[in-house]
């Protein structure tokens, strides 16, 4: 009537797991200790008086027209140097997920997957720093340097929408003669553009947080504004662009969440 | 020029062997009909003729040309003089038919023109022409997901039409379309090999069709070409034989009144 | 059956239309960037670019630099793993408070329902302000309290990551299995008991992978603050730019990129072992 169930002890400690809980606790706290860093001490009296101290210098924030106009300017100015780059990048990366998806052979493969890791793995901000160098301060450094990251980014996101796509398309007009550029033109683009286009635009999203802060090192938009009036000691001027900031973001993602809704309804 | 194949067996890449020993000679401004049940290897012996795939043995002459011994764009070149009419047309649907009956001419386009056409037709007369024989006018500038299956069809011939190759091969060209299109199509196939010369060869499900329109007719069956015969000699018996597998009757063209 | 021949393509005047409109958004963008694709070569330029690029073969391997680099290495892995700590101090009852699985006004009525909406929402708004500011925003302001070093990033991490952690927990335990918690609330546990036994059996895979997920990503974070001054690699690769030293750039680029891969092996591993 019943055959007999194998039953095994419910898995209650599981040694690996227990051992790396152990390890993972003991290089934290190895860490704590290495940067001489007591977290105690950031509740004594003395830091908290002067955290609140500092803290109360940005209050109340600078909110004078002449300096909304400049900020306005600044979030103008973050928002074109997102825009620009993604947009840059977006062409760059179509010409590359040829060859990124294997198009073009093996090696062609190889090279670009290479050049595409490179360009994202170095972050934003130190590529912004190397434009500094190359351009000079200012927006155009900033734009450069995400337009670089972006397209190692997409490269390689539009490479394999590629490599996933049926190739049907395109190999028919092989057939008939094209060569890959066009029968990829005509085959495969009008197929994947809607993914690579939704690819681009959440990039352009995370590009537009990026580029407020790529004025640390120089390269233009709101960072720039907050790097100069810190160094000039300004805090209140400071704390109006640290909200202008924030402001922004809230609203690029209250924006592209809707935009998400909507985009889920209408395929719905 | 047409094409010539000899002692031709191809196996697919799992052992199973699709063609056999095949030899078949089409001069130029032939028309060829080629028929046989389900599997029986129709489709990969258009995909060879197209250079689609290479055959495990023997030898294919393609206008004039051996297309595995010649550098890839000589390759090329040969290929934009053949035209395959693909069963279930290959064409991305958000495109724009008229779009996709240009791009039958991309093999013969410079880059740019290429380039150029996709954001503003560099041809619109040619491709409507094409619609025009095939009844299809009013969809020129209609995306490609708005079609039904038989329209879909008809602009992949519309493409073909427009590439005017020297050799059309047609895999199943109207099998989505009913008696009066079917009719139309093959029609306009046969004119269109008639008016330049070109070699056609189209394998068809509907054996009533193929006598109708094609004056040779081959058979093939599990691979193997069993006759290869003008249509007036193509007797109910050979038919038979041929389709002998097949469930019931011989497939022609469902037609609503009884015979 | 005669048609009138079209010669023109219907969709021409919308896509004239796009053009135009891409173009009046275009023409503004380039000149609030400031683009100028002369700067590139320009020969002034070009040269300060050369000389800089050109030391970076060989990359600068002397052994006193290389001490430097390994100890400015090891301070980064401390920072993000240290930032990380600190953020799940924060995270854990943030995203807990957040959770509307143990909420116990969602189950049956009580009196202090507003009270545990409003405490709620000032949590929400917390986190979003967190999250918000990016964390070199916070690196900078804290490097003017705290001074130059590692102390500045570590609290940075640990505001911002906290953040996105509460956030990530709470909904990690929001879609996760919810009738244990709920039942055991329902009878009469507290919310705390209710979490440890209801939730955290289930989703403790989940929440411990995307942990470590973020330590990697805290890793490349902690190199990005040290150049304003939170130490660690970053800080290190500022200064050796500052001064156009090729050669040392490239030596810390290299260890970077071998750290970031290193980073996201042990991650690997350790979420490995976890499962």
């Amino acid at each position: 009537m019943s055959t007999p169930i194998n039953i095994q002890p419910a898995r209650q400690f599981c040694l690996k797991c227990l051992l790396t809980l152990l390890i993972v606790f003991g290089l934290t706290i190895a860490s704590f200790i290495y940067l001489a860093l007591n977290p105690a001490n950031l509740f004594t009296l003395e830091a908290l008086k002067n955290i609140t101290e500092f803290i109360g210098r940005f209050f109340p924030p600078d909110l004078s027209p002449d300096f909304l106009d400049k900020i306005w300017h600044g979030v103008l100015q973050t928002l074109a140097i997102s825009a620009l780059a993604t947009l840059i990048a977006a062409i760059f990366s179509l010409g590359l997920s040829l060859p990124v998806s294997g198009r073009f052979g093996p090696t062609a493969k190889g090279i670009t997957r290479f050049i595409c890791n490179f360009l994202r793995s170095v972050p934003e901000l130190v590529w912004a720093a190397l434009m500094v160098l190359a351009v000079g301060l200012g927006p155009f450094a900033g734009t450069l340097a995400l337009m670089l990251h972006t397209t190692g980014v997409l490269g390689r996101l539009f490479g394999e929408s590629l490599e996933n796509h049926p190739t049907v398309s395109s190999n028919a007009l092989m057939l008939n003669g094209s060569g890959r550029v066009t029968s990829f033109l005509y085959g495969t683009l009008p197929g994947i553009a809607p993914q690579l286009l939704s690819y681009s635009l959440y990039r352009w999203e995370m590009n537009i947080r990026m580029a407020t802060i790529l004025g640390f090192v120089g390269a233009g938009g709101l960072g720039q504004m907050l790097y100069y009036e810190l160094s000039l000691l300004r805090e209140a001027q400071a704390s109006t662009v640290i909200m202008a900031m924030l402001v922004l973001v809230i609203f690029v993602d209250f924006v592209s969440n809707k935009l998400r809704r909507i985009q889920m309804h209408n395929q719905g | 020029m047409g094409f010539f194949l000899q002692q031709l067996s191809f196996e697919h890449s799992n052992g199973t062997p699709a063609l056999s020993q095949i030899s078949l000679v089409a001069q130029a401004g032939e028309c060829i009909a080629v028929i046989g049940p389900s599997g029986s290897g129709k489709t990969t012996l258009l995909n060879i003729l197209a250079t689609a795939l290479k055959p495990s043995l023997g030898t294919a002459v393609v206008l004039g040309e051996n297309p595995w011994k010649l550098s890839k764009s000589s390759l090329k070149r040969l290929r934009s003089k053949i035209g395959l009419v693909h069963q279930a047309p290959p064409i991305p649907l958000r495109q724009r038919v008229i779009t996709a009956i240009l791009a039958g001419r991309l093999g013969q386009w410079p880059l740019w023109k290429s380039i150029l056409s996709l954001v503003y037709p560099v041809d619109i007369a040619g491709p409507q022409s094409c619609l025009e024989r095939l009844d299809l006018t009013d969809k020129l500038f209609d995306r490609c997901d708005c079609l039904s299956g038989g329209q879909l069809q008809r602009v992949g011939v519309a493409r073909v039409m427009y590439q005017a190759p020297q050799l059309i091969l047609a895999d199943e060209p109207v099998s989505a379309m009913d008696p009066v299109l079917s009719d139309l199509t093959i029609g306009v196939l046969i004119e269109e090999a008639k008016k330049r010369n070109a070699t056609l060869v189209a394998s068809l499900h509907a054996v009533d069709i193929a006598l109708r329109w094609f004056p040779r007719i081959i058979g093939i069956r599990d691979g193997q070409m069993i006759f290869d015969l003008p249509s007036s000699e193509v007797s109910e018996h050979i038919l038979r034989e041929l389709y002998a597998s097949e469930l019931g009757g011989l497939p022609i063209q469902a037609s609503s009144t009884a015979s | 059956m005669q048609t009138s021949i079209i010669s023109r393509d219907p969709a021409t005047p919308y896509r004239l239309m796009g053009l135009l409109l891409a173009i009046a958004i275009l023409w503004p963008m380039l000149q609030l960037t400031q683009f100028e694709p002369k700067l590139l070569i320009d020969p002034n330029n070009i040269q300060v670019m050369g000389d800089f690029l050109v030391q970076f073969f060989p990359p600068n391997i002397e052994a006193t630099f290389l001490s430097l680099v390994i100890k400015a290495t090891v301070e980064t892995l401390a920072m993000a793993t240290a930032g990380i700590a600190l953020a799940m101090v924060i995270a854990v009852p943030l995203g807990l408070i957040i959770s509307y699985s143990l909420s116990i006004s969602r189950i049956g009525p009580t009196s202090d329902h507003q009270f545990a909406q409003s405490i709620r929402f000032l949590a929400r708004s917390l986190m979003l302000v967190l999250r918000g500011i990016p964390e070199i925003v916070w690196a900078l302001l804290l490097v003017r309290v705290f001074g130059l070093g590692a102390i500045a990033g570590v609290l940075a991490i640990a505001i911002t990551y906290g953040g996105m952690l509460a956030k990530v927990y709470s909904e990690i335990l929001e879609s996760g299995n919810t009738l244990p918690a709920r039942a055991l609330i329902l009878s009469g546990s507290n919310r705390i008991a209710a979490f440890l036994y209801g939730l955290l059996p289930g989703s403790a895979q989940e929440l411990a992978s995307y942990t470590v997920y973020r330590w990697e990503c805290a890793v490349r974070a902690s190199v990005v603050m040290g150049f304003v001054g939170a130490g660690g690699l970053g800080q290190l690769m500022d200064q050796s730019m500052k001064m156009l030293n090729g050669g040392e750039v490239s030596t810390i680029l290299v260890v970077f990129l071998g750290l970031v891969l290193l980073a996201d092996y042990i991650s690997l591993i350790i979420r490995k072992q976890l499962a």
